[in-house]
């Protein structure tokens, strides 16, 4: 009989897509018989994010190959974008194709800004490109903090001051209201479409990947120099992973900023210190592998909050869980030592059932 | 007057970037790392000083000692234990994130011992208030001691590498490791020493800044670390004196951004200018050009 042959790249996706499928099933099962904690029930959705996140920032850091520490900065306009779209049309559109429509528009507006910051930015390289796309995440975050909009009959109105220059009716309603954000955007984020994301995430980035414009990009990666002689247009390709990288930030950010009431952006959610912690996810699951970043994510938003037993030690927990496996899987000592211990064992197997089949 | 005085605080608190980055350059130069722990080290040097000076009462030189000591300790330390297994790991990225967690634990450390309250922290410079031009324009104590202290390292620090073996020895060591070890140049010890040197500054820098501006947290030393790599990046990253301009210069530009356009968007604006200057020179002010060969 004739075996069915599968392409191994297609093999590999698809344990991807069955992983995440897996964990969809278990989240839901757990849920359905009530069994999950009201706690891990609030994390189902930042986990989403977090995966998002860890993704798309690998398109960058793996595929494409350039350190980017702005990574929040995507995210953050992706929120803003949406949630102030989702505020205009509040009551006058129904929810679910009110929320597809800012999904849309928050992945849509954070690709032409990576665009538009792609252009200057990746002609540098290395750690100045990593030190200008911090920066950038940084003015971004900077800026959402000092912009007012307000909207009354008039149309809408804006400023950098205060919100008393915005000079709206007494009808008129602010709603972007510098440092405290957008108050009141609706709920819409779930858990179910935060999978479906993830889905479609995946969908483009490993379709991405698989293409001739992926192997492209990592014809970049792994020597510009001589994919730019071989004819292939080094800024449209550094551009498209850019750009898809940070749509898929935004879409990140839309399902943040539907999860809150009130979204602000402080340090903590659109700093630097965020656009790290997805690097974190990155490094730690493995540059270039989109699986392994995956559960990085996971386990990374996972421990502090199994760690919560542990109370005021849990983040010191985390700090030296996070150096203990990067010196462990990383260090060349270590991964010799691994290499041996795979040898002693696997290889002990592989001796004796040679001399099985002899 | 008033732009002067803006200008003079500029300075000051660029001394203090300018000995921050002249930490983070050193050890980029030598060990092709970011050191993101650098600026939690700034927090350690501070609290050291904090805890001598202010809850056990002993005298300021005190703890400027201890602390330096204590600083320089934990740098070598950190280098050892988390960073050199991590030397010739495959990826130059899991080194960073190795600091990145060592700026976790030490955030982390100083939150468990010192708790997440502010602590206010007394200046440990003595001097008095400099009145000139007839008293339109004042001189704070610690601006004139910033101001002294940074051209003091920085004058000291360029002899050191320039004149002595070891200094001679770091730049041999930034310039090609497997050579430098066969001229008999031992990298480990100058890569330790090099840690040292950029923790015992970043003590002194913790002390200046908090002398200036005299609140503590396990967080104060976060954001003065990624200004000063700013900093640093904005001069040329690994270029000594480029450290020092960059520092200088992205003191002034936030204090006069800060008084003249909008003190919220004074941390944007320094960030503009950075990427402004480095879209026209890519490399940094002072940076060297790397011809990439094929």
């Amino acid at each position: 009989m004739k075996k069915l042959k599968i392409n191994k790249t297609t093999k590999h996706n698809f344990i991807t897509y069955l992983m995440v499928f897996i964990a969809f099933a278990a989240a839901s099962l757990l849920l359905a018989a009530g069994q999950m904690s009201s706690l891990m029930e609030g994390l189902l959705v930042p986990l989403c994010i977090y995966v998002m996140l860890a993704i798309s920032l690998n398109l960058t850091v793996g595929i494409l190959g350039e350190l980017s520490l702005g990574h929040a900065g995507f995210m953050c306009v992706g929120a803003f974008s949406s949630a102030f779209f989702s505020k205009c049309t509040e009551g006058t559109l129904p929810d679910g194709f009110r929320f597809f429509i800012a999904i849309l528009i928050g992945a849509a507006a954070a690709g032409v800004f990576g665009i538009l910051i792609g252009i200057p930015v990746l002609r540098l390289k290395g750690d100045y490109l990593a030190i200008v796309t911090l920066a950038f995440g940084e003015i971004i975050k900077n800026l959402v903090n000092v912009l007012y909009i307000g909207k009354d009959q008039n149309g809408f109105h804006f400023s950098m001051k205060d919100s008393i220059s915005l000079n709206l009716d007494p009808e008129g309603q602010i709603i972007v209201n510098g440092a405290q954000g957008i108050t009141g955007t609706p709920n819409d984020s779930s858990f179910i479409i935060g999978i479906i994301l993830i889905f479609i995430s995946l969908a483009v980035i490993l379709n991405l990947i698989n293409s001739r414009d992926g192997r492209a990009i990592m014809s970049i990666r792994d020597n510009r120099i001589a994919a730019e002689s071989v004819g292939i247009n080094i800024t449209k390709y550094k551009l498209m992973a850019f750009s898809i990288s940070a749509a898929i930030a935004g879409a990140a950010g839309v399902l943040y900023a539907h999860n809150l009431s009130t979204l602000t952006a402080s340090p903590k959610n659109f700093g630097y210190n965020m656009s790290i912690m997805i690097l974190v996810f990155v490094v730690l699951g493995g540059i270039g592998n989109i699986r392994g970043s995956m559960i990085a994510a996971v386990i990374l938003t996972l421990l502090p909050e199994l760690l919560r037993g542990l109370s005021d030690y849990r983040m010191l927990i985390y700090a030296i869980v996070l150096i203990a496996m990067m010196l462990f899987n990383w260090s060349p000592r270590a991964v010799e030592w691994k290499e041996g211990m795979k040898e002693k064992y696997l290889g002990g197997l592989k001796k004796r059932r040679e001399k099985e089949v002899k | 007057m008033s732009f002067i005085s803006y200008l003079i605080n500029g300075v000051s608190l660029g001394s203090v970037y300018a000995i921050i980055a002249l930490g983070y350059t050193m050890v980029y130069g030598i060990a092709k790392m970011l050191n993101f722990a650098h600026g939690d080290v700034i927090m350690v040097g501070a609290y050291v000083v904090f805890t001598v000076v202010s809850t056990m009462g002993l005298p300021p030189v005190l703890g400027i000692l201890l602390s330096v000591a204590i600083c320089t300790l934990l740098g070598v330390t950190i280098e050892r234990v988390a960073y050199k297994p991590l030397r010739n790991a495959g990826s130059p990225l899991a080194v960073l994130i190795t600091a990145i967690g060592v700026s976790y634990f030490l955030q982390n450390v100083a939150l468990l011992i010192f708790g997440a309250n502010t602590k206010s922290f007394t200046s440990v410079v003595p001097l008095e208030a400099l009145e000139l031009a007839g008293g339109q324009l004042i001189l704070s104590g610690v601006t004139i001691v910033t101001i002294v202290t940074g051209i003091i390292v920085m004058v000291c620090l360029t002899l050191f590498v320039n004149k002595s073996r070891a200094g001679q020895a770091m730049l041999a060591v930034s310039e090609d490791k497997g050579a430098a070890q066969l001229m008999g140049i031992n990298v480990n010890g100058t890569i330790a020493l090099t840690f040292a040197i950029g923790s015992a500054l970043a003590a002194v820098a913790g002390l200046l800044l908090c002398s200036a501006y005299p609140s503590l947290t396990p967080y104060t030393g976060a954001m003065p670390g990624i200004k000063a790599f700013v900093a640093a990046v904005f001069g040329g990253i690994g270029s000594i004196p480029g450290a020092m301009i960059g520092g200088i210069l992205l003191g002034i530009i936030e204090i006069l951004g800060k008084a003249y356009i909008s003190s919220q968007m004074a941390d944007a604006i320094v960030f503009a200018v950075l990427i402004v200057v480095l879209l026209v020179k890519p490399t940094g002010i002072l940076g060297k050009n790397v011809q990439e060969k094929v």
